[in-house]
């Protein structure tokens, strides 16, 4: 009988259709997720002569390409070039046999919004996709991975994955959150504690009081940027609140198939005494909100914090680093944090575009004006819907929010929402890297709450201050 | 996949940390089929070229001897951030072979094994060594032995790396994925119907 075992070895093992001597496995896929990115795996299919193993199991959603901007139908998007991503997913999806939530369908949005939200990730299972934040279907304890195209096509063909077993590496956030203090503040720290490779070569679990206090959404968030922590998997435990908030989802379990696989789900969890190869504490009650000032995630700091001053680096190549990024985010060392203005606000993204995040910006927008260009892209059709029958749009758009479709928007940059060279943006999405939201543009990735605050203020401002007033 | 055996060749050093995907190949080049001529053009494209689309001369790929290099010496986490592998792909369409560093982004990682770009981990300390040497000799050569596992340096000294010992097969063979896997089909079948059974839930119609 094997000992104490990881979540992670858990459900790894259960996957392990092939292990050879030198360690590599063939891992069987549960769930692929298919975006309009994964153009070129399906022209492998068509030149090699291919099909998909198991199409069924395999669910598309275009987000990438799709404008923010037009109505929902193909015909409608001018761009030719985005034009022929949305129609080639289209195409792709019915003639390889892909249930597909095309842009015309209610139920389209950004991948790794789309997939716990139609219940298609679920916990134990395996699951991949050609982009690197499906480290996000993690939270609902499922082992998910981003994969390159290559891998794509090889999934499509196998419905298998060639992995070497990762390391594993427990990060226990215990403490009560604060006042104003999120998911992705709660992730923007432990990043900004055990760097940008960090997590490297591991599988992240993360566990404590504070993981176990967030909502599904919150946990989403988390799990969403374990890859700027330099993980592909970040993985936390089932619980009531997961069950809760898969039960009815449309590609959830039914009636007897729901009682088995909640049985099988409440297995998962790690057992008492199993090890892991690394552990990080992160104190949950010391965390504040958080803002970035340079162009990686790790440059984070608290919004009540100062600009790092390189003179006082004392490691040549992190003083050069520094310098850099100052120089390319165009700040002053040692300048606090609160005095930098913004040009503009984006509010989306699959790391914050779900109801409770916008449920969040909109209090803090609610009866204030923005004093610069902000714009809400929901996370899918379904976020969307929802917050127009709670009236968040109305909140939005009577402060001067722009309201717009979903899709990856302005985190990815390639759909045509762009910040022009040299402006600033107060951002909820992932990467601050040089040029992402558009070339020469400068981000700084925050909170909902506090990318409201910067739109309203015009500044980045401690969004527990506004909080308060109100 | 192009197979990897030896390489003697004029080597890069990149002296920066955390080099993203995003800079390696910006986004508006990724609906770009990996076939298009121009592919070799985006690599580095913010970095090498200043707003006029003119060659900025203090970026090491637009300096003589480096221009020819078909390897890469790295600092931490190269090839960290979005899975895209068109960084790859106008890596290898500039005749970049292998990349040595002393870690890399996960899936760039993988995404550079599957298309005969091999990526090799050498301390920290030997990566400084190896950057300090190509920075002082421009066009300083670098000699890369798969089968023995081993980098030689400008200067004739000898480092050994590890590898997957599966990588090491498929990339010396120049194997493709696909055909490999579908050689266990027997197991796939095994594995599936079994599976089906136990995890009912996952296969309901």
């Amino acid at each position: 009988m094997a000992g104490p075992q990881t979540m992670f070895d858990k459900i790894w093992n259960r996957h392990v259709i092939v292990q050879r001597d030198d360690g590599m496995c063939l891992m069987y896929v549960d769930r692929h997720l298919l975006h309009d990115g994964s153009f070129h795996a399906f022209t492998q299919m068509r030149n090699e002569n291919r099909q998909l193993r198991r199409p069924k199991q395999t669910f598309a959603t275009p987000d990438h390409y799709t404008p923010t901007t037009v109505a929902r139908s193909i015909d409608a998007i001018k761009d030719p070039k985005l034009h022929e991503k949305v129609a080639a997913l289209d195409a792709n999806t019915r003639d390889f046999g892909v249930r597909q939530f095309g842009i015309t369908d209610p139920n389209n949005g950004i991948v790794h919004v789309v997939g716990p939200e139609q219940g298609i990730t679920q916990p134990g299972i395996f699951l991949v996709c050609g982009d690197s934040h499906t480290s996000t279907h993690g939270a609902l304890g499922a082992i998910a991975c981003g994969i390159g195209a290559s891998e794509v096509g090889h999934v499509m063909a196998t419905q298998c994955l060639w992995q070497r077993k990762p390391r594993t590496m427990r990060i226990n956030i215990d403490g009560k959150l604060g006042f104003g203090v999120t998911g992705k503040d709660v992730i923007l720290a432990t990043i900004g504690q055990i760097s940008t490779a960090g997590g490297v070569g591991h599988a992240i679990e993360y566990a404590g009081s504070a993981i176990r206090a967030l909502s599904v959404e919150g946990r989403l968030t988390i799990s969403n940027m374990t890859i700027e922590a330099g993980s592909r998997i970040g993985i936390m435990a089932p619980d009531d609140k997961t069950f809760e908030y898969l039960h009815g989802r449309p590609f959830a379990p039914k009636g007897a198939e729901w009682d088995k696989a909640v049985a099988y789900w409440r297995t998962l969890p790690t057992d008492d005494g199993a090890s892991f190869d690394k552990e990080v504490a992160v104190d949950g009650a010391a965390i504040t909100p958080m803002v970035t000032w340079g162009n990686s995630p790790e440059d984070v700091i608290r919004i009540t914090d100062t600009v790092p001053d390189p003179e006082r680096e004392a490691n040549t190549e992190r003083r050069e680093s520094i310098r850099r990024a100052l120089d390319y985010m165009d700040l002053k060392p040692g300048m606090p944090i609160s005095d930098v203005t913004v040009d503009r606000v984006f509010i989306g993204s699959c790391t914050n575009s779900r109801i409770e995040d916008l449920r969040l910006a909109a209090s803090v927008v609610k009866g204030r004006k923005a004093v610069v260009t902000a714009m809400v892209s929901p996370g899918s059709a379904l976020v969307k819907a929802a917050a127009e029958a709670e009236g968040l749009d109305k909140i939005f758009t009577d402060a001067g929010f722009e309201w717009r479709f979903a899709g990856c928007s302005m985190c990815a940059g390639m759909n045509g929402d762009t910040i022009a060279a040299g402006e600033r943006s107060a951002s909820t999405s992932n990467r601050n890297f040089r040029g992402r939201q558009g070339p020469g543009s400068r981000t700084h990735l925050v909170s909902p709450a506090m990318a409201a605050a910067a739109a309203v203020t015009g500044k980045f401002t401690d969004v527990r201050r506004l909080m308060e007033e109100k | 996949m192009e197979a990897f055996t030896t390489l003697s060749a004029v080597a890069v050093p990149i002296d920066m940390v955390n080099v993203d995907t995003d800079q390696i190949i910006p986004v508006r080049f990724l609906p770009r089929p990996r076939t298009d001529p121009d592919y070799a053009s985006f690599l580095f494209h913010d970095l090498r070229l200043d707003k006029d689309g003119n060659e900025r001369p203090d970026f090491i790929l637009n300096r003589a001897p480096y221009r020819d290099g078909k390897i890469i010496v790295a600092d931490e986490n190269w090839g960290c951030g979005s899975s895209r592998e068109g960084a790859v792909w106008t890596l290898v369409a500039n005749g970049i072979r292998a990349v040595i560093a002393p870690s890399f982004g996960d899936i760039h990682h993988n995404n550079a094994m599957k298309n005969g770009m091999l990526p090799i981990h050498l301390s920290k300390a030997d990566c400084a060594t190896l950057r300090a040497q190509l920075n002082a000799e421009p066009g300083a050569k670098i000699t890369i032995d798969l089968a023995a596992q081993t980098v030689t340096g400008p200067d004739g000294a000898r480092y050994s790396f590890e590898i997957d010992p599966f990588q090491k097969y498929r990339m010396l063979n120049g194997l493709d994925d696909i055909d490999v896997t579908l050689q266990h089909d027997k197991e796939f079948e095994a594995f599936e119907s079994r599976y089906r059974k136990e995890a009912t839930w996952l296969f309901a119609e």
